[in-house]
């Protein structure tokens, strides 16, 4: 995977993981062009849109979009599945998981999509374990929290 | 100072602002007042300011000055710094930045942590986006930490050594020894990841990948039979809460581990043997109603289509994609027909079964599944489909997007030449293609299409009346255009005359023909170069129609001072013609010949036919040029005393060498071309045929009779030119000259010209020269090829006119050769 999207209905920016290196410039026009791309597909189309030498793989859900971008090898359908876990990942942690969910704890969902994937690969297979890593980490910082006597910020 | 406001606070303030203008200012706000708490210093608060920046920054505000911060947060002890910190980092302080080789030194001792979170940030942080030089640096402890009995680090190691060697590829060597083990663990986090690092030591190093499939792994057994096994086991296995997708287990490591497989079974006959009879069973026991079912049907397919599998299990993969075609999800068809894309070479006949889905595909709205649908379906064409296939591209081309329709209509052309069934059929298709999509057609198709149309002789009539009538109605589309106003240029006779056979001939006179002829001149939508083959047509209509030549005569005086250059220098030049060299204009005007099939790019062979006095000749000469090749010709005409002499034309005097292919050979219609085939393109391009009609192409340098004496046929002025004769066995009479000019004197000659005519009786090819310099002292010489045709073995006499440039003056002069050996022609 070479980079992660989220974005709402209008557009808005809500997540980005990059896993290859690039300009910030060039992220800012990739990213409104996939956006633009993405948003006028309407709901008979496929899932999978050619992009530059990259295929974009994307799903909705709820009001968010959820794209990933592969390389010609990787797998389109188990990408979808990849989508898929993930949101079942965020699901499970916020309980019912809401795109407010994600603006407010944007910094949760990184760290749950860091213990997801790496460096653009999946590392873990397991619901379970991904999840108890996150709140095992959790726990940790509320423990130096509570030991510092500050709120979490 | 009061304590910075808390992130979901500002969150919630941002998120109010209802303008673009208002959301900015409260974001400069709070930047300044994080900059000051950054200037300050302040430890207790860093981490919720950074957070806030980061959050500022997924916005699109710049957050650089962060950056340093970041690496303070990651310096910290607490855990809640890192945590952030790292975030931070990787999202601002990618390996562009100054200060990302600062961060080294932190990962590792981070990488050394005994908390295994923090390890684990280390890690990823280093495994999404380290340096190569961090990763060269850092390489020995991920190695270390690949080999510890944690599983929580040991899959997070394998991903960083992933990236460690897509990085440094280098340094692949050093993760080896660790591998061996790796796959004894029973955890699928780590399985899964140590077969990624396996697939990427394979896929990016032969050796490594020999490796794998040979050497025997820690538990005794090779990679390819352990691989097998973990497979085995999660299909056959009980449902498991953890791993289940679906009803399947652990779907991403399964599909994993048969693209592993399939990098080890490429090309290796053992390794694929081993894994038939798993690959046989996925594929058949894998449930399909569920996306998931299907990725792992998927992935098999490929992996069966690649490896050396036996043929049952290809013709099971080939069948899979069949199912998969008729799916209704679109996603499943797009990948479906990807996947038969990539084997319709291989395994063309399975493919071909599945053909009427494919081409249903053609049909539907998704734009990627088209695209598909349409390359598969040109892959697919052959003798027997050809008809059926085309009617169905043919209704495409209709429907489809713009962005199609000049692949598709290239596609249509190429596949109607290979395995047009019928002329007329070609004709045809053709024809519908030229009217559907018309403006759509690539420039280059059109003089391929003019030699098709020349060489069905029998369809001439039908095809200038088809054409007629498509341009009747509507004369927008400049391939159709171009092409229709030299058909009916050539064949205007058999257009009004009412040949035609294959359909109900239709009723046109000469002043219809013209008006339309007329009025593409005149529309603006014409594009010039349209203007010039509907001007050239109407020209040639002159000696084919009876009762309006003088109209023809006006359109073209007209013309004659028309605002485009190139449409000014044909009128003038077609003006000459009517005037002065009216008993030319016949000759000038007859029958395309028939063409030879050209091998390569046609215009740069059909134009260039004329061509080989054309940059000497034309260069010099300002527009009214039109006369000047015509008098040339006259001097030759003068030379060889009169009538009993063809006039070998050898340039053409529109000096258009562009796609403008058709109007030049029109011009020199039937003459013998005394012009050859430009012998750049392609050097293995079979020679035109030699002369006209009545030979077939057969190659002409083949049996060389040997032992003709070779002459000199002109030697003046330090200008000596020898011909050498060459008989053709095959064909007795033919002879081909070789001609060599050499230099004498101290200084080179350059633009050097030769021309040269011959009595009635034979008939003349002149080839292009090797080159138009011949150097001094004798030191090079320019060769050139003439072919003559002597059928009624008379005394060969020929006619000479060299032009050339020396010692800065342009020279020229006439010569006659009589002194042919008698083996040369008798």
């Amino acid at each position: 995977i070479h980079f992660i999207l989220l974005f709402s209905r209008q557009g808005k920016l809500r997540l980005q993981k990059w896993y290859t290196t690039l300009p910030d410039k060039e992220k800012k026009k990739i990213i409104r062009e996939i956006v633009q791309i993405i948003l006028s597909r309407n709901q008979k189309t496929s899932s999978f849109v050619d992009w530059k030498d990259l295929k974009l793989v994307y799903k909705r859900y709820a009001s968010l979009y959820f794209c990933c971008a592969i390389e010609d090898q990787d797998n389109e359908l188990l990408t979808l599945e990849v989508v898929h876990r993930y949101v079942e990942l965020l699901d499970r942690y916020f309980g019912n998981v809401c795109e407010l969910d994600i603006i407010f704890n944007f910094e949760k969902a990184y760290f749950i999509l860091d213990e997801f994937i790496i460096g653009g690969e999946v590392q873990e297979t397991s619901k379970l374990s991904a999840v108890k890593a996150i709140e095992d980490s959790d726990m940790l910082q509320e423990t130096v929290e509570e030991y510092m006597n500050k709120p979490a910020f | 100072m009061p304590a910075p406001i808390r992130l979901r606070e500002l969150i919630r303030t941002i998120r109010t602002a209802r303008t673009q203008a208002e959301e900015r200012e409260m974001i400069q706000k709070e930047c300044a007042a994080i900059r000051s708490s950054f200037r300050e210093e302040d430890n207790t608060y860093r981490c919720r300011n950074v957070a806030k920046l980061l959050y500022m920054h997924m916005l699109g505000y710049p957050a650089h000055f962060g950056q340093l911060e970041c690496l303070k947060l990651i310096a910290s002890q607490k855990f809640t710094d890192k945590r952030i910190g790292y975030l931070g980092a990787m999202l601002l302080l990618d390996e562009r930045q100054d200060v990302h080789l600062l961060m080294t030194n932190c990962i590792k001792n981070d990488l050394n942590h005994s908390t295994q979170y923090v390890q684990g940030l280390a890690l990823c942080t280093l495994g999404c986006m380290g340096s190569s030089e961090m990763c060269r640096d850092l390489a020995g402890e991920v190695e270390k930490l690949l080999k510890t009995s944690n599983s929580y680090l040991r899959k997070k190691a394998a991903l960083c050594a992933v990236h460690v060697i897509r990085k440094v590829p280098e340094l692949m060597e050093m993760f080896l020894p660790a591998t061996k083990n790796l796959l004894n663990e029973k955890n699928h986090g780590v399985l899964h990841t140590s077969v990624v690092l396996l697939t990427e030591m394979c896929e990016r190093s032969p050796d490594m990948l020999a490796h794998f499939r040979k050497v025997r792994q820690l538990s005794s057994s090779q990679l390819v039979p352990q691989l097998v096994r973990i497979l085995k086991n999660l299909i056959m296995s009980g449902y498991s809460p953890e791993h289940d997708v679906s009803g399947i287990s652990d779907p991403f490591l399964q599909v994993r581990i048969l693209r592993l497989l399939r990098i080890l079974g490429r090309n290796d006959d053992d390794s694929s043997e081993a894994m038939n009879d798993i690959l046989a069973q996925v594929a058949t026991n894998t449930e399909t109603s569920k996306n998931v079912g299907n990725a792992i049907l998927y992935e098999t397919v490929l992996t069966i289509m690649d490896i050396k599998s036996e043929s049952g299990l290809r013709v099971l993969a080939i069948n899979i994609l069949g199912r998969f075609l008729l799916n209704n999800d679109k996603n499943i068809r797009y990948v479906a027909l990807t996947s038969l894309l990539k084997t319709v070479q291989t395994d063309h006949n399975a493919v071909q079964r599945h053909r009427s889905t494919i081409v249903d595909c053609l049909k539907d709205l998704d734009v990627s599944i088209k695209r598909r649908a349409m390359e598969l379906s040109f892959a697919l064409v052959n003798g027997n489909n050809v008809r059926g296939m085309m009617k169905e591209l043919l209704y495409f081309l209709d429907s489809c997007e713009p962005e199609f329709k000049a692949d598709c209509a290239s596609g249509i052309f190429l596949a109607a030449e290979k395995y047009a069934p019928s002329k007329r059929w070609h004709i045809d298709t053709i024809m519908r293609v030229l009217t559907t999509a018309g403006s759509y057609v690539r420039d280059d198709a059109v003089p391929n299409l003019i030699q098709l149309i020349t060489n069905s002789v029998e369809m001439h009539a039908y095809t200038v009346q088809r054409l007629y009538k498509a341009i009747l109605g509507d004369y927008s589309q400049q391939p159709l255009v171009q092409v229709a106003s030299w058909c009916i240029g050539e064949y205007g006779d058999l257009l009004v005359s009412g040949q035609c056979e294959e359909e109900e001939p239709i009723q046109v006179t000469e002043d219809e023909v013209l008006d339309i002829l007329e009025s593409v001149l005149i529309s603006n939508m014409s594009a010039s170069v349209t203007r010039g083959y509907a001007l050239t047509a109407i020209m040639k209509l002159s000696t084919r129609f009876t009762c309006t030549v003088n109209r023809i005569k006006k359109v073209v005086s007209i013309y004659g001072s028309s605002i485009d250059v190139e449409l000014q220098q044909r009128a003038v030049e077609y003006n000459a013609l009517f005037k002065k060299y009216d008993h030319m204009r016949p000759a000038l005007l007859e029958r395309m010949p028939v063409m030879e099939k050209i091998t390569t790019n046609g215009p740069t062979e059909i134009v260039q036919t004329n061509g080989e006095t054309e940059p000497a000749v034309l260069e010099t000469k300002p527009p009214p040029s039109g006369l000047q090749p015509a008098s040339q010709a006259n001097d030759l005409l003068d030379l060889l005393g009169g009538s009993d002499i063809t006039p070998v034309i050898p340039t053409a005097p529109t000096s258009k060498p562009a796609s403008a292919g058709g109007e030049l050979l029109d011009l020199l219609g039937d003459l013998n071309l005394t012009g050859s085939p430009v012998s750049a393109p392609a050097p293995q391009i079979a020679q035109p045929p030699f002369l006209l009609d009545g030979l077939s192409s057969q190659p002409l340098f083949n049996d060389i009779a040997a032992g003709i004496p070779s002459i000199t046929a002109y030697n003046k002025n330090g200008l000596k030119i020898d011909f050498t004769f060459e008989r053709s066995n095959t064909n007795p009479s033919v002879t081909v000259i070789t001609i060599q000019a050499s230099n004498s004197t101290e200084l080179e000659m350059t633009d050097f010209v030769f021309q040269a005519a011959v009595p009635k009786t034979f008939q003349l090819q002149l080839l292009s020269p090797s080159s138009s310099v011949i150097p001094a002292f004798n030191s090079g010489t320019i060769t050139q090829v003439i072919k003559v045709l002597n059928p009624q073995k008379q005394q060969l006499r020929m006619r000479i006119k060299l032009t050339y440039n020396h010692k800065g003056s342009a020279m020229q002069d006439l010569a006659e050769i009589n002194n042919f050996p008698p083996q040369s022609w008798q």
